[in-house]
C-alpha cells in the first residue's frame, strides 16, 4: 500500500531490508528540501525570522515524538544521533555513574550490538556483571526465564521490544511490572518495535526508550531518548558544549540549561529532526494499528510459502513481526543474498550485529527478511520463485 | 576462458576445497582474513622455512567466491618462495583491480579475471591474499 509516495519505488527493485532501514516518502524529502530551500538557519537563535521558524519546526517535530510515543512531556523526548547514539547515552551519562561494581544488567544473547557492547564496556570499566535472560524454543523471553537470572544486585534489564534476528516480540509490560517491583529499570531498544507497532511509554511504564528515524519512514542520523522525566534529570550530558549551557564563567561556575536542550549539545540535525516530523505524521495518517496489521499478513503469506520448500531452514516460525530469518540449507546466506541481488532483490546476509545469536540458535548466519506495511505478495510471490529452484541458485549465485 | 568453464572450477574449488582445516601447530603462523562489508571470516595458516612455504591450509566461513578464491590461491602458492608469492599475489590484486597483469603466470585464479564487473564481490575474490600477504610481510619483517 501507498507505493506511489515513495520514489525508490520508480526503480524496478523489491526491497525486504527494511530492518536495516526504510525508503522514504515524498512528504519527507520535501520536508527537508524546504527547510534547505526556504529557512537554512540554525536553532535556538531567534534573532530572526528564519531562525525562529527553525526553532517552531524543530520543536513542533519534538512534539510529535511526545505524542506518538505517548511520553508526558518535551522533556522527555531528547534528539539523538540514532538508537545507537541513545543508547550509549543512557548507559555511560545514567547508568555508569549510579552502577557500582558487581551490580548487575539483564540482557538477552539476541540484542543487537548497540544493546551490548555498551553494558561490556561498563563491565570492562566498571566491574558490573551481565548476565542473559535464558530463551525458550523459540528464543523467545519469558517472565519465568527472566525470574530466573534477577538476583538483589540486578539494577536493570536492557532489551529490545522486538529483535532484529529473531522477531520476537517482548512482553515488555509484565517485564516492567516485575522489574520495577524489584526496584529494577528497565532501558528499552525500540529500533525494530517503535516503526512497526503502536508504542505507549505510560502504559508499557518503560523507564528509556531508544530508536530511530530512518528506520520509521524518517532520515538518517536521527533517533531519540526517552526516559521517565526524573530519569532525564539524572542522566549527564555526555557532550558539553553550545545549546546546552546557560553560562559560565570558569570551570566552578557552570549553569546549564533545563530539560530537553541539557542533552543537545551542538547544532543538531535539524534537517533530519524536521524530516522526521513529517515521518510521523505520515505513519500516523495510515495508522499503526494498520501498519502492524498489514505487516503480518505480508509475513503470513510469507511464512506459508517458505515452510513448505523443503531446503528452506526457517530460524524463526514463531514471531509476529516482519522478520523473517532463515538459510537455503547448504548455501552460505551470502551467497544466496548476492543471487537474489541478480535480480533486484535486496535481503541481508549475515549476523545481522547480533554476534551473540549464534549462542542462542547455533546458526552463525542467515537471510533476513524485514518486511515494511509497503511491500506486497507479489513481492514475497518473486523472492519465493527464486528460493524454490536449488539448483538455479547454485548455479546462479557466482 | 569460456563462462561456463570458470564457473565449473571456482564451484569445484568451493565445493572441494584445498586444505580446508584448522591447524594449531607452532610451525604454522596464523593470520585472520576478513571483510568488513559482509560476513566472510576466514583463518589461514602457512608454514614457512627457510623463505620457502612449505604448507597452507584455512578455515572458517565464508561466500563461494571467498572458498574459490582462498582454495585457488593455496594450490598455486605452495612451494614458492616468499618473494614469488609476494610477486602472485600483486599479480592478482591488479587482474581483479583492473591494471596490467601477467596472465601467465596466475593459473587458475584467471577465473576471477572479470569479477570487476561485480564490484561488490571484488573484496570476495581478494579476501585470502589480502590475509596472505600479511602474513607474509610479517615474516619477512621478522
Amino acid at each position: 500500500m501507498n507505493r506511489e509516495d515513495f520514489p525508490m519505488f520508480n526503480q524496478d527493485i523489491v526491497y525486504l531490508d527494511n530492518g536495516a532501514t526504510t525508503f522514504k516518502p515524498n512528504v519527507v524529502i520535501d520536508k527537508i528540501k524546504d527547510y534547505y530551500e526556504n529557512y537554512s538557519a540554525n536553532a535556538h537563535r531567534g534573532d530572526y525570522d528564519i531562525s525562529y521558524k527553525v526553532d517552531l519546526e524543530y520543536e513542533d517535530a519534538r512534539e510529535k515524538v511526545v505524542n506518538f510515543i505517548n511520553a508526558k512531556e518535551k522533556e522527555e523526548v531528547i534528539f539523538t544521533g540514532g538508537t545507537t547514539d541513545s543508547l550509549n547515552m543512557i548507559v555511560n551519562g545514567f547508568f555508569a555513574p549510579i552502577m557500582e561494581p558487581l551490580d548487575e544488567v539483564i540482557l538477552t544473547t539476541t540484542e543487537h550490538a548497540s544493546n551490548i557492547l555498551p553494558w561490556f564496556r561498563l563491565a570492562n570499566t566498571k566491574g558490573i556483571k551481565i548476565k542473559y535472560i535464558p530463551l525458550d524454543d523459540n528464543y523467545h523471553v519469558t517472565i519465568d526465564n527472566l525470574k530466573k537470572v534477577i538476583t538483589p544486585n540486578t539494577k536493570v534489564i536492557s532489551l529490545a521490544y522486538v529483535t532484529n534476528v529473531i522477531g520476537d516480540i517482548r512482553p515488555i509490560k509484565e517485564i516492567t511490572k516485575f522489574a520495577h517491583e524489584n526496584n529494577i529499570f528497565v532501558v528499552v531498544d525500540g529500533a525494530q518495535s517503535v516503526p512497526h507497532l503502536k508504542t505507549d511509554v505510560q502504559d508499557l511504564d518503560i523507564d528509556f526508550l531508544a530508536f530511530s528515524a530512518h528506520k520509521m519512514l524518517g532520515p538518517t542520523g536521527v533517533g531519540v531518548l526517552y526516559g521517565k522525566r526524573e530519569l532525564m534529570e539524572e542522566i549527564e550530558p555526555i557532550n558539553m558544549g553550545g545549546g546546552m549551557n546557560e553560562s559560565f564563567d570558569n570551570e566552578k561556575e557552570i549553569i546549564l540549561k533545563d530539560l530537553p536542550a541539557r542533552l543537545e549539545a551542538g547544532t543538531p540535525n535539524i534537517a533530519g529532526v524536521i524530516g522526521f516530523g513529517a515521518a510521523i505524521d505520515y505513519l500516523n495518517k495510515i495508522g499503526m494499528d494498520k501498519i502492524q496489521e498489514r505487516e503480518l499478513q505480508l509475513r503470513n503469506y510469507l511464512i506459508e510459502k517458505l515452510v513448505k520448500i523443503p531446503h528452506i531452514d526457517l530460524i524463526n516460525l514463531e514471531a509476529d513481526s516482519g522478520i523473517v530469518s532463515f538459510n537455503v540449507e547448504g548455501i552460505f546466506s551470502q551467497d544466496v543474498a548476492y543471487y537474489l541481488n541478480k535480480y533486484n532483490i535486496c535481503v541481508r546476509a549475515g549476523n545481522h550485529c547480533a554476534k551473540l545469536v549464534k549462542n542462542a540458535t547455533g546458526v552463525t548466519n542467515s537471510i533476513r527478511v524485514s518486511l515494511y506495511f509497503y511491500n506486497t505478495e507479489n513481492e514475497i510471490d518473486s523472492l519465493v520463485e527464486l528460493l524454490k529452484d536449488k539448483e538455479k541458485i547454485m548455479a546462479e549465485m557466482i | 576462458m569460456d563462462k561456463e568453464i570458470k564457473r565449473e572450477i571456482i564451484m569445484e574449488h568451493y565445493s572441494h576445497p584445498k586444505n580446508r582445516l584448522r591447524k594449531d601447530n607452532p610451525d604454522y603462523l596464523k593470520v585472520n582474513t576478513n571483510n568488513a562489508s559482509c560476513i566472510d571470516n576466514l583463518d589461514i595458516y602457512l608454514k614457512i622455512k627457510n623463505n620457502l612455504i612449505e604448507d597452507i591450509v584455512f578455515d572458517g566461513e565464508a561466500c563461494a567466491i571467498s572458498i574459490a578464491s582462498t582454495s585457488i590461491a593455496i594450490t598455486n602458492l605452495i612451494g614458492k618462495t616468499v618473494d614469488e608469492a609476494l610477486k602472485y599475489i600483486e599479480n592478482f590484486n591488479s587482474m581483479v583491480n583492473e591494471k596490467e597483469y601477467d596472465k601467465n603466470i596466475l593459473n587458475e585464479a584467471i577465473v576471477f579475471d572479470d569479477i570487476y564487473k561485480q564490484s561488490n564481490r571484488q573484496n570476495c575474490a581478494l579476501l585470502p591474499y589480502k590475509g596472505i600477504k600479511k602474513a607474509l610481510l610479517d615474516y619477512l619483517n621478522k
